[in-house]
């Protein structure tokens, strides 16, 4: 099969997301990402799943893609996302992250609602857990954790001065098995290289992170693959096949 | 000031029992993020942290850090205890926060930049 070039954002927040307005919605997130050119996304909650399959099936029938997908925040303070296949099922790693997230309080000021929704954008529940916090996986727990469930592992946003792997760690460490790390939209991939750099040999992805719709493709990267699914992500960003990435 | 009478006055934990604490402690610097302490650690600090991640070993070697005493009576990871004796790096602890501990090591004559 041949290879096509398919525009990714992987790194996109939901209504459930403490930080996420609750006008990202499944409906509200697929009708953006299409406007915006977008073929593959990827919903990636602080430390939750539970809004993807909603925005999954909302996207049924449109053209585009959608990976479910998380961001774990680490001991650490880290933040490390997580991308699934389309039909994983999460359910034992989304106990394990629920199993490890201490008992805090999720309804302060400052914090949003963590709304739980169908795919046609009904209010279906309310996540009581402390989303914001960190769990108590270390970094290497939380990479091994996303990879014995079938997922890719890549450091969020290291061009950050929190929650980023540098700013916390100060740099990667040995043996941490990430299949690559993400730049924010607020810097070019040469700039977080040099100045942060050069992230051993992992591929560098660019990603939105976005928390209101706007945002959505504020930052995206290519992949050159057969089609949009895990395998074919993990292949481009190994480099196999021909399969590449191409960071704008 | 050296490790050994610091960490006597303070009460302090050893976890490298192994090590020498004959090194002079000629400063003092508190962070949690490893970034800031590259930055900003000064030869011969001691420094307080929350982080129990091996890298902060690395960043003791780096800065050529007096030692590391772990806060809040956090205990280092496995591999962070087995690094900080095979680099030599003195890894203590204390009961106490960062807050407080910085205030008696200060009260000792141990000061920042």
């Amino acid at each position: 099969m041949a290879l096509r070039r398919l525009r990714a954002d992987l790194h996109i927040h939901t209504c459930l997301s403490p930080c996420g307005e609750l006008t990202m919605s499944p409906r509200a997130v697929v009708r953006r990402a299409r406007e915006a050119g977008l073929d593959v996304i990827a919903v990636t909650d602080h430390n939750t799943t539970e809004n993807a399959a909603a925005v999954i099936e909302a996207a049924a029938g449109t053209g585009l893609a959608v990976l479910p997908g998380i961001e774990m925040t680490t001991a650490e303070e880290v933040h490390i996302l997580g991308l699934f296949d389309a039909g994983a099922a999460l359910g034992p790693f989304q106990a394990e992250v629920y199993g490890n997230l201490p008992d805090l309080p999720s309804k302060m000021r400052f914090v949003d609602d963590q709304v739980i929704v169908d795919a046609a954008d009904y209010v279906t529940g309310f996540c009581p857990r402390c989303l914001f916090g960190a769990t108590l996986f270390s970094v290497h727990d939380a990479v091994e954790l996303i990879r014995s469930h079938g997922g890719l592992a890549i450091a969020c946003h290291v061009d950050r001065e929190s929650f980023s792997i540098i700013s916390q760690l100060g740099f990667i460490p040995p043996g941490l098995e990430l299949d690559a790390v993400e730049v924010s939209p607020r810097m070019s991939v040469d700039a977080a290289r040099a100045a942060f750099g050069p992230f051993d040999d992992l591929p560098v992805v660019r990603f939105s992170d976005a928390h209101r719709p706007e945002e959505i493709g504020s930052a995206a990267t290519d992949f050159f693959v057969e089609g949009p699914g895990l395998e074919e992500i993990r292949r481009a960003l190994a480099g196999e096949g021909g399969r590449r990435v191409i960071t704008p | 000031m050296t490790l050994s009478e610091l960490a006597a006055r303070l009460d302090l934990k050893v976890f490298t029992t192994g090590l020498p604490l004959d090194k002079p402690v000629l400063g003092g610097y508190a962070s949690d993020l490893l970034s800031d302490v590259i930055g900003h650690g000064r030869k011969s600090d001691l420094w307080l942290t929350m982080q129990v991640h091996p890298n902060i070993v690395a960043v003791a070697v780096l800065k050529d850090l007096a030692g590391i005493v772990l806060v809040n009576g956090r205990e280092p990871a496995p591999e962070t205890l087995a690094q900080a004796v095979r680099e030599k790096v003195p890894l203590l602890g204390a009961r106490a926060g960062t807050f407080d501990l910085a205030g008696r090591l200060y009260g000792l004559g141990i000061k920042g930049s």
